[in-house]
């Protein structure tokens, strides 16, 4: 009985082999949304010229837009699967931290006038700046998540509720609104060009990771302290300065996002700005198939996962659900995705898929 | 006399994929005994436990209780609870954040409340006619390891038991605590209860057992009165003195005969840890496999991880080539060319979901540097290279290394550390765990690296192992060393004595 | 090995080696408490000196109790559950909107606000239990679905008109001897609203559960530590389950007592108060790693945390912002003084 057992998950070879590659959930994710969406209404594939703010050409549909903001999704999905690999937990602090990185650069940029005529320095160094400051606060979770050892949800929990009071504090509550038309290159267009800015910039955060992963051993190590704490910490490795450091490269793409953000609305609305995007971020990584207790990951799966996660989004908006109604759909998902990885649930599965085989050889 | 039986195991079997953990293993224990059951790690001493308090299924066998002739069933803890049989395990558990009286009561009171009153009370009564110093009230993560473990038993003894079975308790007590636990045992014994008692240290069994049964592999060695088993007896019926039938690898190995081969590779001086060493001196010369030797908890392993920076030292010297360094982490050593082997493979060892080439490349990719990273051409070169080295049976390199068997895991860590070219190889345990065949092809290895220059210190629980292949051997005892062997001194008789220490 | 010996390991002597760790850190919680209040009262003037202002504090936190004290029976089993904010606001809600929009009645109301608790409870309580998912995920979907699922039912704020409920919520129970004479010479009666009456009854009932029965018991020896109650023959699943449904139906009970207290129904409702009750629960001296806990501290930890929100407030830092980085500030404290307590007591028990 055994044995036929063996012979058939061998029969089964060529569609068990891609089933299990990592990139099959989000493609399968992505093919299942596309052809609801192509049975439903195909014009959702509708790409047309249409015109920016400032008149150029660009390119606009549902397409678009799912390029557009989920790029901003990937960038963060980058961050989070490094934070969930090595240290197997999340950090739902990084809506507030980008409210935090906006709010910085808005304060470089303007100073204490709200409403500037130009810009007080170049937007380069107020992105600077605001990549310090988010870095910091990503060293403040990892330091309390390596070093005080609480569990990463329950230690990014604090700056998740302080977060965006601090980046009122630091605007002093106030809006500032930014009227140069150079600034919302990075958010929107940049003239002659019709695809959207936050794709390019996606795809240089996309190709620095693929180059830091392989010009440095960050991938290898993370991975090490995300399976095996102890032994990695025997093969010479610091595994809480690598826990340390991953919260810090997220610290870094949230920064990113907080420029796109404040670029992309020319200002900032403290308790709205990137609301509930931790939930997309996690669930970015999720999608992947990386698990969400840590260890080995798949960094294109993530990156893929956050588009997919984008183009749930935009297929729910275009069914005029609204923004505020979302989270409740994507807590679906996420839930269905927790359960179908759950270990406890895979070895029921994977009991009821032999006792069907064994059944049927019988 | 048959009626005195209170606990008979029949024809114990059980395996685990891959493994024969028990052969046809027999058990007997009478009222009111203290019955050592001992056995080197492996020896099928924990199976046996696990199957006998429901944790474990067996495949074959009967257990008969109270010297009925039915048959006991047990499928869970529960069931063995309620035949009567409870544990004490070296781990508590118990719940430290509740009081000893709830720790004593909880999970078998009748009803949906708790009275407060009547259990302090009756836990106090029974504390007292137990001799246990503990007050009911007391948070039981308050009370000492022994006065916590005396509760367990305190519990188990309520709990009306027939069988105690007693799993290493003293691992972590002082002599004072072991004593007052032995006194407690004593007691029992006095009432009644049959009690198995494992544990490491030879003296306790002498000091309370009235019968040993050996396990050795997984099979019945035998069943002795204490009087008629003396010391150094019993660890030759533990470690197996059957003669040799392989080979005497050593001699297919010169011994390493460069220049320098009498020059100090690495001193240490007063070396302690925070894993409860005493200080200890140790040399290791070049191309000289030498072996730390002694039972399971002597401080072998401690001794070993002091040296590679594993433990937290706390203080002695290191030199190495007659320089002193400073070696307070892994990295430190592995700058310095030593390689360590953990003793517990799945835990310090392998990192299971990795592919065995990144298992393999890993230490010296940590050695090379953050930036350099090997290219995959490499990284497969040198995969492949040992995997070919060491015969490792994968089906690939990119095989997760969680899905080998033991034995090739275990050569993984090996290539792993060989890939680093240390100069001082420290092996923990290297054949634990893995098939024959593989035992004998890392001895063999070993040698072979020491006659190419490398020290190695080489350790095992199998004492013909360690004659195999050291050529001098450190001997420990209750975390301390205790005497050094070497040349004419290298025997089984001699290592067994200085083992059990004192008389024979 | 052997000659071990430490005051710790032998000594059964000084008292607060005796004292469990609920009781220390319930102590801790209390003093600070009067600390803080008698501090606000010197520096801060009369106003603090006043009955009324802490039975104010009280009314204005009576849901907070509520659902700290079902948040600090998750923690004390060794879980966490982030939804209770979302549960509190879709409860209010759905109330709102049956008693104004559907014309219900006031019990209805209260039905539907403990269904929907349950409803919650079950299903987070079954996926951590039962399916072994971590708490934290789970109840992090369930905070978005019923933060969804609230502006799904209704998205915009409004205050209900149901007189019924309007006289319900303007009710005031007097609380006798504590009124005081107000400028005029007029004897005014101190009051609290009726929330604050559930609060008192749901915290004793829990105090009684937790310290007098098995299922109080258990969550404490599943909190300490799961295997160990395995072994001493205590049912973990369920005991997991059960906290997990009592916390979302006491979020259920909080969002009714929320709800009379506001009076009205928004999808911003409650805001936050998922973190107030962790802090709470924290700064009343429940461990984040299980098996330690008081609901007495809890409600300590509540009344510590809206004290020195207050506190703020009139010394002058009344922007909004302020209350979100006092919260955070005390909760990063204690979490610390929590780990390092942890830490050091490891040390001693190892050595």
């Amino acid at each position: 009985m055994g044995k036929t057992g063996v012979k058939n998950e061998k029969g089964s070879g060529f569609l068990g082999k891609i089933v299990r590659q990592q990139l099959f959930i989000p493609i399968a994710a992505l093919l299942i949304l596309a052809i609801f969406n192509l049975i439903a209404d195909p014009s959702f594939f509708k790409i047309t010229m249409g015109q920016s703010s400032s008149g150029d050409p660009v390119l606009s549909g549902y397409l678009i837009t799912i390029l557009d903001y989920g790029s901003e999704l990937a960038i963060l999905a980058i961050g989070m699967t490094l934070v969930t690999a090595a240290s197997g937990g999340q950090d739902i602090s990084v809506g507030a931290a980008i409210a935090i990185a906006g709010s910085v650069i808005l304060r470089v940029l303007c100073g204490t006038n709200s409403r500037p005529e130009e810009l007080r320095t170049s937007v380069f160094v107020a992105f600077l700046v605001a990549c310090v400051v988010a870095m910091l606060f990503g060293a403040f979770n990892g330091i309390l998540v390596a070093y005080f050892k609480i569990q990463p949800m329950v230690a990014t929990l604090i700056l998740y509720t302080a977060g965006r009071s601090i980046a009122a504090w630091i605007n002093n509550n106030e809006l500032p609104i930014i009227s140069e038309p150079s600034f919302a290159y990075y958010g929107g267009f940049i003239p002659g060009i019709p695809i959207p800015t936050p794709f390019f910039i996606a795809m240089i955060c996309v190709i620095i990771t693929a180059l830091v992963l392989k010009f440095t051993n960050l991938g290898l190590y993370t991975q090490a302290v995300g399976i095996n704490e102890d032994s990695s910490r025997l093969n010479g490795l610091n595994p809480l300065f690598i826990k340390f450091l991953s919260f810090v490269i997220l610290g870094l793409c949230v920064a990113v996002v907080g420029l796109i953000k404040v670029s992309r609305f020319q200002t900032i609305n403290y308790s709205v700005v990137a609301k509930d995007i931790e939930m997309d971020a996690i669930l970015a990584v999720a999608l992947g198939g990386n698990a969400l207790s840590g260890g080995k990951f798949n960094m294109a799966a993530s990156i893929l996962g956050a588009y997919v996660i984008q183009f749930l989004t935009t297929t729910l908006y275009k069914f005029n659900v609204q923004s505020d109604a979302l989270p409740a759909y994507k807590a679906v998902v996420v839930i269905l995705l927790v359960v179908l990885s759950a270990p406890s649930v895979r070895a029921k599965l994977s009991k009821i898929g032999k006792n069907r085989r064994v059944k049927e050889v019988a | 006399m048959s009626n005195n039986i209170i606990l008979e195991m029949k024809n114990i079997n059980k395996s685990f994929p891959g493994v024969r953990a028990l052969q046809g293993v027999d058990f007997k224990l009478n009222k009111g005994e203290i019955h050592a059951l001992m056995g080197e790690n492996g020896a099928g001493k924990s199976t046996l436990i696990k199957v006998l308090t429901g944790v474990y299924e067996k495949d074959e066998g009967h257990i008969y209780i109270d010297g009925s002739d039915k048959e006991t069933v047990i499928h869970s803890p529960q069931d063995a609870q309620k035949a009567g049989i409870s544990t004490v395990y070296q781990e508590i558990t118990l719940c430290p954040n509740l009081s000893v009286a709830e720790n004593m009561y909880i999970g078998r009171t009748e009803g949906a409340t708790t009275n407060w009153k009547k259990m302090n009370q009756d836990a106090d009564k029974l504390l007292k006619s137990l001799d246990i110093p503990a007050k009911a009230t007391q948070q039981l993560g308050s009370c000492s390891i022994a006065v916590q473990q005396m509760v367990a038993i305190a519990r188990a003894v309520d709990m009306d038991c027939k069988v105690l079975i007693l799993d290493e308790p003293t691992s972590s007590l002082d002599e004072q605590e072991v004593e007052k636990l032995f006194g407690l045992m004593r007691d029992l014994k006095a009432r009644g209860v049959g009690i198995i008692f494992v544990t490491h240290f030879l003296d306790q069994v002498y000091e309370v057992c009235d019968k040993i049964t050996v396990l050795r592999d997984g099979q019945l060695v035998g069943e002795y009165t204490i009087s008629e088993l003396p010391r150094v007896k019993l660890v030759a019926k533990m470690l197996g003195k059957e003669l040799d039938d392989m080979s005497d690898i050593r001699g297919e190995q010169e011994a390493y005969s460069g220049e320098d081969a009498s020059d100090v590779v690495l001193e240490a001086e007063g070396l302690y840890s925070d894993a409860g060493i005493k200080p200890f001196d140790f040399y290791i010369k070049k191309g000289e496999v030498n072996g730390f030797t002694g039972l399971l908890g002597s401080g072998r392993s401690e001794c070993v991880r002091a040296i590679f920076g594993a433990d937290r030292v706390l203080g002695g010297k290191v030199k190495k080539n007659g320089k002193e360094v400073k070696i307070s982490k892994p990295l430190d050593a592995m700058k310095n060319g030593i390689a360590y082997l953990p003793e517990d493979r799945k835990k310090d060892g392998i990192i299971g979901d990795l592919s065995v080439r990144d298992n393999i490349i890993i230490a010296s990719q940590v050695l090379r540097g953050f930036f350099k990273p090997y290219t995959k051409a490499q990284a497969n070169k040198f995969a492949e290279e040992y995997i070919k080295l060491l015969d490792i049976k994968t089906a690939s390199a990119d095989t997760p290394i969680k899905s080998l068997s033991g034995g090739n895991q275990q050569k993984v860590i090996l290539a792993r550390w060989l890939m680093t070219h240390p100069e001082y190889l420290i092996l923990d345990e290297p054949t634990r765990g893995i098939d024959v065949g593989t035992k004998i092809e890392i001895q063999k290895l070993v040698l072979k690296l020491a006659s190419e220059g490398m020290s190695v210190t080489f350790i095992s629980s199998e004492t013909d192992e360690m004659l195999r292949t050291c050529s001098r051997m450190v001997v420990m005892r209750d975390r301390k060393v205790v005497g050094e062997l070497s040349g004419e001194d290298l025997t089984q008789n001699k290592i067994m004595s200085t083992i059990a220490g004192g008389e024979k | 090995m052997t000659n071990k010996s430490s005051a710790t390991k032998k000594g059964f002597g000084s008292k607060s080696k005796n004292m469990s760790d609920t009781n220390m850190l319930l102590t801790i919680t209390i003093v600070i408490f009067f600390v803080m209040y008698i501090g606000a009262i010197l520096f801060l003037g009369e106003g603090f000196l006043k009955p009324q202002t802490f039975l104010s504090i009280l009314s204005s936190n009576a849901a907070l109790i509520i659902t700290s004290c079902g948040m600090s029976i998750v923690m004390i089993t060794g879980g966490i559950d982030i939804s209770v904010g979302g549960v509190v606001a879709l409860v209010s809600m759905c109330s709102a909107v049956y008693l104004d929009k559907q014309n219900g009645s006031v019990g209805g109301a209260i039905l539907i606000s403990l269904a929907i608790g349950l409803a919650f409870g079950i299903v987070q309580g079954f996926l951590v239990a039962y399916l072994d998912i971590q708490p934290f995920i789970v109840s992090l979907a369930g905070m978005f679905f019923a933060r969804g699922m609230t502006t799904i039912v209704n998205n915009k704020p409004f205050n209900v008109e149901n007189k019924a409920f309007v006289a319900l919520k303007d009710a005031r129970v007097i609380v006798p001897g504590l009124g005081s004479v107000n400028r005029l010479g007029k004897y005014i009666d101190a009051y609290v609203e009726i929330g604050v009456v559930v609060a008192l009854l749901v915290v004793l009932a829990l105090f009684i559960i937790l310290r007098w029965t098995k299922l109080g018991r258990g969550f404490y020896a599943v909190g300490g530590n799961a295997q160990s109650a395995l072994m001493l023959g205590i049912n973990v699943k369920r005991t997991k389950f059960i906290s997990h449904v009592l916390c979302s139906l006491l979020a259920g009970i909080g969002g009714f007592v929320y709800f009379m207290h506001v009076g009205s129904g928004s999808p911003s409702h409650a805001m936050g108060m998922e973190m107030n009750a962790i802090a709470s629960s924290i700064i009343g001296g429940t461990m984040l790693t299980g098996g330690v806990g008081n609901i007495i501290g809890t409600l300590f930890g509540v009344l510590s945390l809206s004290t020195i929100q207050n506190i703020v407030a009139s010394a002058g830092f009344d922007e909004a912002w302020w209350t979100g980085i006092t919260i955070a500030v005390m909760l990063c404290l204690f979490l610390v003084i929590q780990s390092v307590v942890m830490a050091k007591k490891k040390k001693t028990v190892q050595s």
